[in-house]
């Protein structure tokens, strides 16, 4: 066990870790959080994502130890219910959920990628998502919900 | 917060020592919106089992039935609250839970809406009935001469004279429901109808909402199931000593060919499961995959039943103008969830209490008695949202392997299945095979038509629970033989009019496979063959295969549909494509399907507009338009969201998926080797929703994918002249097809 520090969603959380324990097992075991879900821990489907430094990243294949000193953001980091971010609101007013497992992952991805892509094409905003599992078939509604953030 | 002391527990309960485990109830409930309430006496009978109302006027519904993820928890929220005059937002909906809801049977078969909200419904009435009979007996008013507005009672000629509910409620209701209490005329619906938004959603985007994956007890120890992706393999022996090393690392408990790791982390359970040696005895070979449908075919029938029997087809068959045959193959597939199902349980006091997002609560009371050997009042089952499940996946494999570990420990366990346990050992849907033949005159009209479905046989039964096979029975040497995979005979019958006609189901006795029902079972595979086959005929006879559909039916809202469909995809009659698109390596194709879903409730039909790539076999599905007439629409927004869902994930269905095994073993064990629609491979879904004022309401989640099958291979052969018959339509599958099309040709 190693005492770590992470910067998670601009709070600085003093955890003791396995050397090798995954980021994800971390968030949710350790620091409470119901953001990023447990998907594959293969880095396949994307429901895990979290930001590192702004990057979409999978928690379940990143070490907690190689992101001390970096800045992590969660779901829970964007907006809450009662003050949800723009994209947030953006999947509310969509409807863009059915079960919702993989929605904070979609919502991580597609956060991280308008960050920097302020005018995407269709194709690009597919491209982007791609890598991202959804079982129920709200892929329509979650590209919706993206576009629906650009245009407002 | 989600996790609570001890302390706070037992501080939360004041029914005494037997109600600890139950006492978490009350903080539960707080956090989660679901969570553990005090037990009530239940019965389908009782109107206080249905719903109570406190002085306040807040209504709490108990409902038998879940939301797994379609919506409809917000669905029966208006339903109830329509019915009671009461606002949408002052109804609190319970679900699922053993202790204080009524058993509604399993969520599934199409039956939330109109048979679990049917339901709900009627309790409504005989609640709004028996209050204005109370206020009627106050004010000594006819019920005649009373009226209710947001939950107040009123004289018509006296509105300040005020009743509200709570002031009414009293000690409950006390009565029976009364199946005669009239409902409401749809024509005072004021919540209903409306696309109200689904209460989960805002904090589902937020990372507040308590999933089953998020639920926590104090001491709760971590689990992980250890099980090869082989099926019947047995547990010869297994070591331990190094897991000993693995910080967290409790032990392991083992019955039988159950074997689980404990750990006080998660990420030691992990471990543990991934570093334990275990040593396993294979079971015997599957039939061979390359052959399952010739296989599937030569299994041992348990018997035959007739769907359809109308004049006398063998003295047609064969005699007509055209006389054509066709067999269809739908293969085995597999739910797929996105997250691995998930179970707390705990044992306390002789009792045990198990938190799953199982469809079938109230079933797996009884599955679990059997497995443990407690009775049945001594279990409870508490619903959580899991991830989709469309219909039984791993959940209540979960929850079983969750409760043979608590009871074991006497601690309460997380049992988190892994991704291949999900993927690999979740219940498939079972194959099947569908030999068809027809005979036309030389107008085209269709004078037979015979076709034999091979089916597993099934053992579910309206309102009864499943005897299911869950892994943590065999595992611990419960015998459960059967399949328990819902009515798939249903939609074999022909929709279509026909003067001598035949449908058999052929009945085969085991699944190979563990089986279960998979998102409208039956009814996509039978639809398939139906739909494919009736566009063959269409084409022999040179007709528009949507007007030769219309010519030979008379059902207006079956038309309906079918036109709405064609409308929305400017379908106009022409000759099929590939008939002029030859020197193009991308061919573009249109195909429609129609479906009465069950033949007796929601009337469905698709267009589906594809491309394929002749260089490479990819399919691509650029459009589906879904034209959909399910009775009364309840929240159209909520039909929709389930059109486009059931339309994306058939699409992947029919395009990718089939599980593979050699030998005993499931080669099908994560998205790598069970691979599903990605973002860039989604089709455009076009709903048209037709409402039906004053009709039943009917299911929306399984309906629409009925027609996508049919409706993607008849445009592949309307793009390219092939004719696809095995389902999934794979780049090699596609090519292969077209070589020997082009071969056949030369």
């Amino acid at each position: 066990m190693t005492q770590i520090t992470l910067l998670v969603n601009g709070k600085n959380k003093i955890v003791n870790v396995d050397d090798d324990a995954p980021l994800l097992y971390v968030l949710r075991d350790d620091l409470n959080m119901k953001g990023p879900k447990f998907g594959c821990g293969l880095g396949q489907c994307g429901a895990c994502t979290v930001q590192v430094d702004g990057q979409a990243v999978r928690s379940c294949v990143t070490p907690a130890m190689s992101v001390t000193g970096k800045k992590i953001t969660t779901l829970e980091g964007l907006g809450g219910s009662k003050n949800p971010s723009k994209l947030q609101q953006a999947f509310i007013d969509e409807q863009a959920v059915q079960c919702g497992y993989c929605i904070n992952g979609m919502i991580m991805t597609a956060s991280a990628f308008l960050a920097k892509n302020k005018n995407p094409s269709d194709e690009q905003i597919a491209e982007a998502m791609s890598g991202n599992l959804c079982r129920c078939g709200t892929h329509q509604r979650i590209v919706a919900a993206v576009k629906r953030y650009l245009m407002a | 917060m989600n996790t609570f002391t001890r302390r706070e527990f037992l501080k939360a309960g004041s029914t005494g020592v037997l109600m600890v485990s139950f006492s978490l109830s009350v903080e539960a409930a707080t956090s989660s919106g679901y969570g553990l309430r005090e037990p009530r006496t239940v019965s389908r009978e009782a109107l206080d089992s249905w719903l109570s109302i406190d002085q306040n006027g807040k209504v709490t519904i108990y409902c038998g039935k879940v939301d797994l993820g379609t919506g409809v928890k917000t669905a029966l929220a208006q339903m109830a609250a329509d019915e009671l005059y009461v606002p949408f937002n002052s109804i609190e909906m319970v679900m699922g839970d053993t202790a204080t809801t009524p058993d509604q049977w399993i969520t599934g078969g199409a039956l939330s809406i109109s048979q679990g909200g049917g339901e709900l419904r009627q309790a409504a009435a005989n609640a709004r009935q028996a209050l204005l009979e109370r206020a009627s007996q106050k004010w000594q008013i006819p019920v005649s001469d009373l009226m209710i507005k947001d939950g107040v009672i009123f004289p018509i000629r006296n509105p300040a004279q005020k009743a509200s509910y709570g002031s009414l409620i009293g000690e409950g209701f006390n009565v029976k429901v009364d199946t005669k209490v009239p409902l409401k005329k749809y024509t005072e619906y004021r919540v209903v109808g409306k696309s109200i938004p689904r209460v989960d959603i805002p904090d589902k985007v937020t990372g507040e909402y308590v999933f089953m994956h998020d639920f926590k007890l104090p001491g709760m120890l971590h689990a992980r199931v250890v099980r090869p992706d082989s099926i019947g393999a047995k547990l010869e022996s297994y070591d331990d000593a190094s897991l000993k090393n693995i910080k967290g690392y409790v032990q392991v408990v083992r019955k039988g060919d159950y074997l689980a790791v404990i750990s006080t982390t998660e990420w030691g359970a992990v471990k543990a499961s991934r570093d334990i040696k275990v040593s396993w005895k294979k079971g015997p070979d599957l039939p061979k995959k390359e052959t399952i449908f010739k296989e599937w075919k030569e299994m041992p029938l348990a018997k035959e039943e007739i769907t359809q029997n109308v004049g006398n087809v063998d003295s047609v068959l064969g005699s007509g103008a055209k006389n054509i045959k066709a067999s269809y193959n739908f293969p085995v597939q597999t739910h797929a969830s996105i997250g691995p199902s998930c179970a707390v349980a705990d044992y306390q006091n002789g009792k045990l209490t198990v938190w799953t997002a199982s469809q079938a609560t109230h079933s797996m009371q009884h599955e679990l008695a059997v497995i443990t050997g407690l009775p049945k009042d001594s279990i409870r089952l508490i619903y959580l949202d899991g991830s989709g499940c469309y219909g039984r996946n791993g959940h209540e494999d979960a929850a079983a392997d969750a409760a043979l570990a608590a009871i074991a420990l006497g601690k309460p366990v997380r049992m988190q299945w892994m991704r291949h346990d999900e993927t690999a050992l979740a219940p498939k849907s079972p194959p099947r095979v569908m030999d068809f033949e027809a005979s036309l005159d030389s107008k085209g009209n269709i004078i037979g038509w015979k076709s034999d479905f091979y089916i597993a046989l099934n053992h579910i039964a309206f309102m009864k629970p499943l005897d299911f096979p869950l892994l943590a029975a065999t595992d611990t040497g419960v015998p459960r033989p059967g399949n328990w995979v819902g009515f798939l005979f249903q939609n074999s019958g022909a929709p279509y009019a026909v003067p001598n006609i035949s449908v058999n189901t052929k009945h085969v006795a085991q699944t190979f496979l563990r089986s279960s029902h998979l998102r409208s079972p039956g009814r996509i595979e039978n639809s398939f063959g139906n739909e494919s086959f009736i566009d063959e005929l269409a084409v022999a006879s040179n007709t528009d295969p949507a007007e030769y559909r219309i010519k030979n039916l008379t059902d207006p809202r079956a038309i309906g549909v079918i036109r709405a469909a064609m409308k929305s995809a400017n379908w106009q009659s022409r000759e099929p494509a590939f008939k002029s698109n030859q020197g193009d390596s991308i061919a573009k194709g249109r195909g429609i399907a129609y479906v009465r879903y069950n033949n007796s409730i929601t009337y469905v039909a698709t267009v589906a507009d594809i491309e394929v790539n002749r260089n490479t076999g990819k399919i691509l599905v650029k459009n589906l338009h879904v034209a959909h007439d399910c009775g009364q629409i309840i929240n159209p927004d909520g039909v929709q969201n389930q059109i486009q869902g059931g339309a994306i994930q058939t699409v992947s269905r029919v395009l990718m998926e089939e599980v593979k095994w050699k030998g005993s073993d499931i080669e099908s064990v994560d998205w790598a080797s069970y691979p599903i629609i990605r973002f860039n491979e989604v089709p455009k879904v076009h709903t048209v929703l037709i409402d039906q004022p004053g009709t039943p309401s009917w299911g929306a989640g399984e309906q629409t994918p009925t027609t996508i099958p049919a409706a993607i291979a008849n445009a592949i052969f309307d793009a390219t002249g092939v004719r696809m018959r095995t389902i999934p339509f794979t780049p090699e599958s596609v090519k292969q097809a077209m070589r020997e099309q082009a071969k056949a040709n030369a």
